[in-house]
C-alpha cells in the first residue's frame, strides 16, 4: 500500500470506480431535475424512463409566460409569473451582493489596517452571526419592517413617495425590494468582513505608503490598490452572498408583497398545491439552480476557500 | 491640520455603513425579539400595543407537548444527521486521500448540492420520494420488491437521507483539506516504522485531524439546527408532527396560527440552545490555541 500512494499514475481500478459512483450519487438527482424538465407530465408519471423522450421546452414556456413575447398555444390563461419573480429575484441578489461587498471591503480595511479591533472580536461575532438561524429573525423583522421601519405618510418624503408611487398607508420597508435587500446585506456582512479580512491582511504595506507618498488619499489608495490585489477574496465573498440571497425563502416570503415575491417563494407555493405539475416545477426548480451551478463550474476553487476558511480557522 | 483630522476619521468613516446596518437590521430585530416574547402579540397589533405577559410565553412553551416533540424532532434530526454525515464524510477522505486524476472534478461536481436552493433540493427529494411517480418506488417495483413510503411512515428517515446527500460533501471537503496540510514528517516517520495503513489512520492521522473535526462538527450540528426549507418542500412537517423541527414551528406559529409572543420566545429557546453550542465551541478553541501556545514555549524552553 505505501508503496503505491508514492506513485501518481498507478492507482487501483477500484478508486476510479469509487469516485464514479460518487459522481453519480451527488449529481444524479440534479440531473434527473433536467431531464424531467424537459418532458411532458405525461411521460414523467408514465414512467418511460431513460432518455427515450420527445425533449420539449413547453415547461419553460409555460413558466416564463408573463415575460415572452409571443403568445402560447398549449395555455389559455398565465396562470404562473416566474417571469416577475425571476427579475425580482435578480434585483435582490445582485444589489445586496454588490452593496454587501462595498460595505463589507470598507470595513474590514479599517479593521486591518486601523487596528480597531483584534482579529478575535471580529472572527467571534461572525461565528455569532452564522449560528442565528433565519426563522429566529423571522418575527422581528416581520414586526419591525411592517410597523417601525417606516416613513410616516404625512411626511413630505412619505406624503411623495405615496404621490410618484401610490398606495395607502405609511410608507414601510415590508413589501419593497430595499427592505429584503436590507436583511440581507446584515446577515452576509459579517461573513464577508471577516473572509476579505483574511485577504487584505496579505496586501503588502508599502504598497499603501508608496501610493501615499504620490498624494493619494485614504479612498483613492482604497480604491486603486487595495481592491485590485483582493479579487480573489471579492469573488469568494460575492459567490457566497449571491447564493445566500438567491436561494433564500424564509424571510423573504415574510417581507414580500405580490409584486415582490423571489422564485423560491412561487416553487413553496407550487409544491403546497395538491395537483403538483411535476414538469413546471422542475423546469423553475431548474432555473433557480442554473446560476449557482455555473458559479460553481467555473470558480469551484475560490468556493472551496471560503468554504474552508470559515470552517477550519473558525 | 485638515489632512490630520482627515486621516484620523478615516476608519470611522469606512466602518460607520456596516455599523449602522448591523445594528439597524441584526442586534436591534434580535432585542426586540427578547423583547417581544414577554408579550402577548398577535400580528395585528404593533408591540407598543401588546399586553406585557411576563414569563408565560416561556412557561406555557415548555408544558406543550407538541413543543417538546417538536424538539425532540430536532435534536434527533440535528444528532443522526451529524453523525452519520462524520462518518461517511471522513471516512471518504481517508480512503480519497491520494494523488488520484479527476479529484478536482470530483470535489466541484461535490459542492453543487450545497450551492443549489434548499427549496430545489427538497423539489428534487420529493420528486423521487413520490409513492408512484419517483424514482425510488419505480425502481422498487421494477426490481420486483414492495414500494416504500417514504414521506409517510418513513418521513424523518427520508429527511435526514436528503439532508446526508446535501451536506456529506461539506465535511468531505474539509477533512480533506485538514488530511492534506497534516505534517509530512509525522506520516514519514510511522511510514519507515512501519505502521499500517489502519495504525497510521488510527494512531497519527485521525488524533491530528480531531481539532478541525471537532470545530466542523460543532458547524455542521449549529447548521442542522437551521435546516427549514428542505424539510417544508418535502413533508410540511408532516405527516403529524414528525417531521414539524422548531425553525418550522417558528414560522408556522408566527404565520399560521398568528402567535408573535410565542413565536417569539420559540425563537429565544433556539437561540440559547445554539448559543451554549457555540459557547462549546469557541472555548474548545481557545482551549486548543492554548495547549499549541504552551507546546510551543515548552519546546522553546528546552532548546
Amino acid at each position: 500500500m505505501s508503496a503505491s500512494t508514492d506513485k501518481q499514475s498507478a492507482q487501483h481500478p477500484a478508486f476510479y470506480a469509487i469516485i464514479v459512483m460518487l459522481i453519480i450519487m451527488s449529481v444524479g438527482p440534479i440531473a434527473l431535475m433536467l431531464i424531467n424538465s424537459f418532458k411532458l407530465d405525461v411521460d414523467i408519471i408514465s414512467g418511460t424512463s431513460g432518455l427515450l423522450f420527445m425533449p420539449t421546452i413547453q415547461n419553460y414556456e409555460t413558466a416564463l409566460c408573463d415575460v415572452l413575447p409571443y403568445e402560447l398555444d398549449h395555455l389559455d390563461f398565465c396562470s404562473l409569473k416566474f417571469g416577475g419573480a425571476f427579475i425580482n429575484s435578480l434585483i435582490i441578489a445582485l444589489v445586496s451582493t454588490i452593496l454587501t461587498l462595498i460595505i463589507g471591503c470598507m470595513a474590514a480595511y479599517a479593521l486591518v489596517r486601523f487596528r480597531f479591533m483584534g482579529r478575535d472580536t471580529v472572527s467571534g461575532s461572525t461565528l455569532m452571526v452564522r449560528m442565528v438561524p433565519p426563522a429566529v429573525l423571522l418575527v422581528p423583522v416581520f414586526g419591525l419592517w411592517n410597523n417601525e421601519f417606516c416613513i410616516d405618510k404625512t411626511s413630505w418624503l412619505g406624503a411623495w413617495i405615496r404621490e410618484e408611487f401610490g398606495g395607502r398607508g405609511d410608507v414601510c420597508l415590508a413589501g419593497t425590494h430595499s427592505g429584503i435587500i436590507l436583511i440581507y446585506i446584515a446577515m452576509n456582512l459579517p461573513f464577508v468582513i471577516w473572509i476579505l479580512q483574511s485577504f487584505i491582511v496579505q496586501v503588502p504595506r508599502q504598497l499603501e505608503e508608496a501610493a501615499r507618498m504620490d498624494g493619494a488619499g485614504p479612498f483613492q489608495v482604497f480604491f486603486k490598490v487595495v481592491l485590485p490585489l483582493i479579487k480573489p477574496g471579492l469573488a469568494a465573498a460575492a459567490i457566497f452572498t449571491f447564493r445566500i440571497a438567491w436561494n433564500e425563502y424564509l424571510l423573504a416570503s415574510a417581507l414580500s408583497d405580490r409584486d415582490t415575491k423571489t422564485v423560491p417563494i412561487l416553487i413553496v407555493n407550487n409544491m403546497s398545491e395538491f395537483n403538483v405539475e411535476w414538469g413546471v416545477i422542475m423546469a423553475t426548480g431548474m432555473l433557480l439552480a442554473i446560476p449557482p451551478i455555473i458559479f460553481t463550474l467555473f470558480a469551484s476553487r475560490q468556493i472551496i476557500t471560503g468554504m474552508t476558511a470559515g470552517a477550519v480557522k473558525g | 491640520m485638515s489632512t490630520a483630522t482627515y486621516n484620523r476619521l478615516t476608519p470611522y468613516v469606512f466602518l460607520a455603513p456596516a455599523v449602522v446596518i448591523m445594528a439597524l437590521a441584526l442586534l436591534y430585530p434580535l432585542g426586540y425579539m427578547v423583547y417581544g416574547s414577554f408579550r402577548d402579540w398577535d400580528p395585528s397589533q404593533t408591540l407598543g400595543e401588546s399586553t406585557f405577559i411576563g414569563l408565560k410565553n416561556y412557561v406555557t412553551l415548555w408544558n406543550d407537548p407538541n413543543f417538546r416533540e417538536s424538539v425532540a424532532v430536532t435534536l434527533k434530526f440535528a444528532i443522526s444527521v451529524v453523525t452519520v454525515e462524520m462518518f461517511i464524510g471522513v471516512g471518504l477522505a481517508l480512503l480519497l486521500d491520494r494523488k488520484l486524476r479527476g479529484m478536482s472534478l470530483l470535489r466541484t461536481l461535490f459542492i453543487l448540492p450545497m450551492m443549489i436552493a434548499p427549496v430545489v433540493v427538497g423539489l428534487i427529494w420529493r420528486y423521487m420520494y413520490h409513492p408512484t411517480v419517483g424514482v425510488f418506488n419505480k425502481s422498487l417495483k421494477s426490481m420486483g420488491f414492495e414500494s416504500v413510503d417514504w414521506l409517510g411512515q418513513h418521513a424523518l428517515l427520508s429527511v435526514i437521507i436528503a439532508d446526508i446527500w446535501q451536506w456529506t460533501p461539506f465535511i468531505f471537503i474539509l477533512s480533506l483539506a485538514a488530511l492534506q496540510s497534516l505534517p509530512r514528517s509525522a506520516l514519514e516517520a510511522a511510514r519507515i516504522d512501519g505502521a499500517t495503513g489502519w495504525q497510521q489512520i488510527i494512531h497519527i492521522k485521525l488524533p491530528l485531524m480531531m481539532p478541525v473535526l471537532i470545530v466542523t462538527g460543532l458547524l455542521r450540528l449549529i447548521d442542522a439546527f437551521k435546516v427549514l426549507e428542505v424539510i417544508l418542500v418535502m413533508t410540511e412537517g408532516g405527516p403529524g408532527l414528525s417531521t414539524e423541527i422548531l425553525a418550522l414551528r417558528i414560522s408556522r406559529t408566527a404565520t399560521e396560527f398568528r402567535e408573535l409572543g410565542v413565536a417569539a420566545a420559540m425563537s429565544n429557546y433556539l437561540l440559547m440552545m445554539l448559543l451554549l453550542l457555540t459557547i462549546v465551541m469557541l472555548a474548545y478553541n481557545r482551549i486548543q490555541e492554548y495547549r499549541a501556545a504552551r507546546a510551543v514555549r515548552m519546546i522553546e524552553e528546552d532548546v
